[in-house]
């Protein structure tokens, strides 16, 4: 509670630093949104905002539930369903397409994320062509944040 | 009955900027401005249709709103996932350049999306939410 006129003054003053700490986050997470197919790591996204890359990942977490790397990881899974599906590239093809480093780490959280390894899906998204463009939107829906109760090991 | 689609909301929280925005760069006109500092209601739209308008103003001015909703309601403005609108251009890509070349915030360039069409997106100086589609 505010008790003096200094005191309120004070709280204003702490509010708009927390929004621009939020909007600070905001730049972070629409930088992952516009640029997941570069090779982006969370200690390049931090460099970006002059923090450290725990700092950010905290700060990421505590206003959107989810850890950066978890969701950039998420950003390029959903990306690289939709390039699998149009079945015209190879998998390793797909996991470079959408600014993975690692074939391993990108099947690893693909499968954590879909269900199934990118192999599989692809498979299964040829043998669904045909099948009406509706459902296999409702199929194939994209995946953001069920895992979300998993713990992140990649937490800076 | 004969509705039409005439007027939608978006928060701002610096009207200049809001206005500077809609205005320089997505090219709409100014139509009303009324109020002062930062309780302004400002009306915008694009050119040649008077029929749709953006009404730019202060969030969380209803006076039912608690202290604690308000500040949820601008937290959310600032973290991004509180107002957006959803554009349409018969020309996304060069509109994007467009956009881009005047210096907004890039949030998605143009991509065929998974859900059957091209669009892009930006951020206004709000913290909203500006969705431009492709329509043929």
């Amino acid at each position: 509670m505010s008790s003096t006129p200094a005191d309120a003054q004070k709280d204003a003053q702490k509010e708009a630093q927390r929004r621009r700490d939020l909007a600070l986050l905001r730049r972070v997470r629409d930088r992952m949104d516009r640029e997941y197919a570069q090779p982006l790591d969370v200690e390049a996204l931090a460099r970006g905002v002059n923090m450290s890359a725990g700092h950010l990942s905290r700060q990421f977490k505590a206003a959107y539930g989810e850890s950066p790397y978890s969701y950039l990881m998420t950003r390029r899974i959903e990306r690289a369903m939709a390039l699998l599906r149009r079945g015209d590239l190879s998998v390793t093809d797909v996991c470079f397409e959408v600014g993975c480093q690692s074939l391993g780490t990108f099947s690893t959280r693909f499968t954590e994320l879909v269900g199934m390894s990118p192999s599989s899906y692809r498979q299964a998204a040829r043998e669904m062509k045909g099948v009406p463009s509706c459902v296999v939107k409702q199929v194939s829906r994209p995946v953001r944040n069920q895992e979300a109760s998993v713990g992140d090991p990649h937490l800076a | 009955m004969n509705l039409t689609i005439h007027t939608t909301v978006l928060p701002h929280e610096d009207p200049d900027a809001s206005v500077a925005f809609y205005r320089d760069v997505l090219g709409f006109e100014v139509r009303t401005d009324v109020g002062t500092g930062t309780m302004r209601w400002i009306t915008v739209g694009p050119v040649g249709q008077p029929g749709t308008s953006i009404l730019l103003g202060p969030p969380a001015v209803d006076p039912g709103i608690t202290d604690d909703e308000r500040r949820m309601i601008t937290d959310m403005m600032a973290k991004g996932t509180y107002g957006w609108i959803l554009l349409a251009s018969d020309d996304v890509d060069a509109t994007f350049d467009a956009v881009q070349a005047k210096g907004a915030e890039v949030v998605q360039e143009p991509v065929d999306q998974p859900y059957g069409l091209r669009d892009c997106a930006f951020r206004d100086p709000a913290g909203n939410l500006v969705r431009i589609r492709a329509v043929a």
